[in-house]
């Protein structure tokens, strides 16, 4: 990181004034000013909604302002289109990456810029500039390997490589963290604080606020298309930010509620699938809030796939209520009184074309005499949203158009009407408000009030640590260990997850 | 995703709803259009015998085409259908030629071929997991040959003459293709609307992850609305039998088409989700009218098939702006 006094005397890369952009009824960006120096890692923070994409949209040039101006290294730009942005210096890394999974690293990093030889591409000359920005981004893989080979955060490192490779003067890194690791988020900000310490810009956008504090030099502020704020991050601290971005003081993040914890809901035992997991074991009482820890990648998401009969499993056994469960299909779990909220909200919980009623009652449509019984789906929509506070102008709305933390709450309806008894929520804070946060949190403490089993996977410690009565910790597919409140820390929780520390 | 306040997303809910009826106003509008104006310019267009010809013409596409919605809904397609009517036009003719069937069981025989030819079709999409353009490709070519091989190439001629009522026959001077389509679309939109079925379709062509850990038996429901679509290509390919009382080899060639077309221009998505009996009857009658009226004014059969081309870009080009504007909207 260069020194701020030093920043300060530079020209900006990126001055934005009076920038608006409007969609037909919502005013997304409202006469933004913003200044981006010279090798600062400059945090965008905001709730969903309060115009943090469209920000970056304008500046990546994927969306025309209706009015403002955008100047980068003082120059007035004009609007022409992504690639125009690119050759700017502009560079994007996106939260789904605009890789091509079929085509190799290198081909992707010179993609659109292939280097030729006499009108061929210059195979030779494209694989050595791909290793050398390989290098720069600290990724250690053969340029001429398919990305769809990579992992997650090897692919993110190709992107970033990619903005390399186009000389950019900023690089825009949207929820860069949200699929990574611990370990894998702190190797990325070494890159970052890398790329900065170069003079390259970075605007960073996370819902993770500690990390806005790890990483960032500057923090912008957003709330409904405004900037509300715009502060050196060594003079803001973690509640001052979020009073900021919620414009309210917000209460206790993670209400835990007291409960008695009753009688043993769902035992698993040896769960195996080949080469993913190997012999997995764990209960669930009534009332407990049981967290999964681990590295992605441990086996969290697939244990509890696995037990929900989403994925075929090669031995094991599922206990509910202490009877014997036939595992392997969703129908099967779902009977029996189980419920798993994906990760991937968009991609596998919700059928985004169709309304909010619909979504509630897909486990479990009302039906009579053969045909769907419309008019309880709706009485059941609207008991449900107003239990859960779903806030939607009418139950027909379809769940596309709902904000994340609402669409999360038809999830929850959907498990609900379908009468789970043990529900999984897997990341469930994932892409939701900080507002929204605190409400899944409380909702999540309600329903084990209520005498459900509750199994929390979150890659966020804090989240776990604060909710759970009990964490199991993952590690290749394995369960390697458990820890109950009284014996929570971090240090405990990673030691156990990344198998450094196996003495403690 | 918009987070904006309560007293700003009644109008989206309002906007989204409204322009969900537009999509099929504007086929419809379209409709009415082509009507008016063939109205107007042609003397012999509005008269109960031209208007009871364009039902019948448009029945064998809109019967097979209730069965396409569905398909298309699952984000799926049946390419094999034009095939498949001819299949079953000749197998059902057959039947009652060689095996002596009356004709009401014949037109059984036809419906059950197109149920064997939609249970191949959904085994190798739902089981063999093959993509359905694929698997209905490889039908839409078995199935011709087939037809070939068991009607050596030559029209079978129907021989009871009560054959004839199902294409041709009137019941209270209503034309039988009419009442059966009438039939199929009641049958189509209560499926769709008020059964499992059509909710499932709904959701596994809005997204077939989250309707599989929905408990939804994703791959049985797939399969039906393959058989399904089978069976009314069968049934449409026995309507167009009677009306030539024969079953013909080369019926149907190129129907397929047709009937995607009157599908999508209804306002239903190849992505799946979305789409409507309604929407594909309105889709099934332009293009009856398209084809009715450039007879009546002698424009050359080819250009028909250009401005049915071009109304096919119109009306997809108009459903994509108008979902642009929703998504936009939302932020």
């Amino acid at each position: 990181m260069s020194s701020e006094a030093e920043a300060r005397t530079k020209e900006p890369v990126v001055r934005l004034r009076g920038v608006s952009k409007e969609f037909p009824g919502v005013l997304a960006v409202d006469g933004v000013d913003l200044e981006i120096l010279p090798g600062e890692v400059h945090a965008l923070a905001g709730e969903n909604g309060a115009g943090k994409s469209t920000l970056m949209k304008i500046l990546s040039q994927v969306e025309r302002p209706n009015a403002g101006e955008v100047e980068i290294s003082g120059e007035p730009v004009e609007f022409r289109g992504p690639g125009h942005a690119q050759r700017l210096g502009v560079a994007m890394v996106y939260q789904e990456f605009a890789l091509a999974p079929h085509l190799s690293v290198a081909e992707n990093l010179f993609l659109g810029r292939e280097p030729t030889s006499v009108g061929f591409i210059n195979r030779r000359a494209e694989k050595e500039k791909a290793a050398e920005l390989l290098g720069r981004v600290g990724l250690d893989v053969d340029p001429g390997r398919l990305v769809s080979s990579l992992t997650v955060a090897e692919q993110q490192r190709v992107e970033i490589a990619k903005a390399l490779a186009i000389e950019a003067k900023i690089v825009i890194m949207d929820e860069p963290t949200a699929t990574l690791a611990e370990k894998e988020t702190e190797e990325l900000f070494e890159v970052i604080r890398d790329l900065s310490s170069r003079g390259i810009s970075i605007l960073y956008i996370s819902h993770h606020l500690d990390e806005i504090f790890r990483i960032a030099d500057r923090v912008t502020v957003m709330r409904d298309g405004k900037v509300v704020e715009t502060k050196p991050t060594s003079e803001l601290d973690e509640e001052e930010l979020v009073n900021l971005m919620v414009g309210r003081q917000v209460g206790n993040l993670y209400p835990k509620p007291e409960v008695e914890v009753g009688e043993v809901l769902l035992r698993a035992g040896g769960i195996t699938r080949e080469g993913v997991l190997r012999n997995c074991s764990f209960e669930v009482r009534s009332g407990e809030i049981l967290g999964f820890a681990g590295l992605v990648g441990a086996g969290r998401t697939e244990l509890a796939r696995a037990v929900f009969g989403a994925d075929p499993i090669d031995s094991g056994r599922v206990e509910l209520d202490g009877r014997e469960l036939q595992i392997g299909s969703p129908q099967a779990a779902i009977d029996a009184g189980i419920g798993y909220l994906t990760e991937d909200r968009k991609g596998a919980g919700l059928a985004l074309q169709l309304g909010v009623d619909q979504n509630i009652t897909l486990a479990n449509v009302p039906t009579k005499a053969g045909f769907l019984d419309l008019g309880a789906e709706q009485r059941t929509a609207e008991d449900r949203s107003e239990q859960l506070d779903i806030q939607t102008p009418t139950t027909k709305r379809k769940v596309q158009l709902l904000s994340g933390g609402n669409q999360q709450k038809v999830v929850v309806a959907k498990w609900l009407e379908a009468r789970a008894r043990v529900l999984f929520f897997d990341e469930p804070s994932r892409g939701i408000d900080v507002g929204a946060k605190a409400e899944m949190f409380g909702l999540i403490g309600e329903l084990a009030k209520e005498g459900r089993g509750i199994v929390l996977i979150s890659s966020y410690l804090p989240e776990l640590l604060n909710m759970c009565d009990r964490v199991v910790v993952l590690r290749g597919g394995e369960v390697v260990g458990g820890l109950n409140r009284e014996e929570f820390s971090e240090e405990r929780i990673v030691a156990l997850a990344t198998g450094v520390e196996e003495a403690a | 995703m918009s987070t904006a306040g309560a007293s700003e997303r009644i109008p989206g809910a309002l906007r989204e709803r409204l322009s969900d009826a537009v999509s099929q106003l504007a086929a419809a509008g379209a409709l009415i259009v082509v009507f008016v104006l063939l109205a107007i310019v042609s003397p012999d267009f509005l008269t109960a015998n031209n208007l009871f010809n364009i039902g019948v013409q448009a029945a064998v596409t809109a019967v097979i085409g209730v069965g396409m919605t569905l398909v298309i809904i699952t984000a799926g397609i049946d390419l094999s259908v034009g095939s498949v009517a001819a299949l079953a036009g000749i197998i059902g003719v057959s039947s009652m030629v060689s095996l002596g069937f009356p004709p009401f069981l014949a037109i059984l025989v036809g419906v059950l071929t197109g149920v064997a030819t939609g249970l191949i079709n959904g085994f190798l999409v739902s089981v063999a997991n093959l993509n359905p353009f694929i698997a209905t490709l490889g039908m839409l070519s078995a199935a011709r040959g087939l037809t070939f091989v068991s009607s050596e190439g030559q029209a079978v001629f129907a021989t009871e003459e009560s054959f004839r009522l199902f294409g041709q026959g009137e019941i209270a001077s209503i034309p039988v293709p009419i009442i059966a389509l009438v039939l199929v679309a009641v049958a189509g939109h209560i499926v769709l609307t008020r059964t499992r079925l059509g909710r499932y379709a709904y959701a596994i062509g809005s997204n077939r992850e989250a309707a599989r850990l929905s408990g939804i038996p994703v791959r049985r429901y797939v399969g039906l609305v393959y058989v399904i679509s089978g069976a009314l290509a069968g049934l449409g390919g026995m309507i167009a039998a009677s009306r030539v009382f024969s079953g013909q080899p080369n019926y149907g060639t190129g129907l397929e088409l047709d009937v995607i077309a009157a599908v999508v221009i209804g306002g239903a998505s190849l992505f799946g989700g979305q789409g409507t009996i309604v929407g594909t009857l309105i889709g099934a009658f332009l293009i009856a009218l398209i084809r009715n009226g450039s007879v009546l004014l002698d424009v050359n059969l080819f250009y028909q098939q250009i401005i049915i081309g071009v109304v096919i870009w119109l009306a997809v080009y108009w459903d994509q702006f108008r979902r642009r504007r929703i998504a936009a909207s939302s932020g």
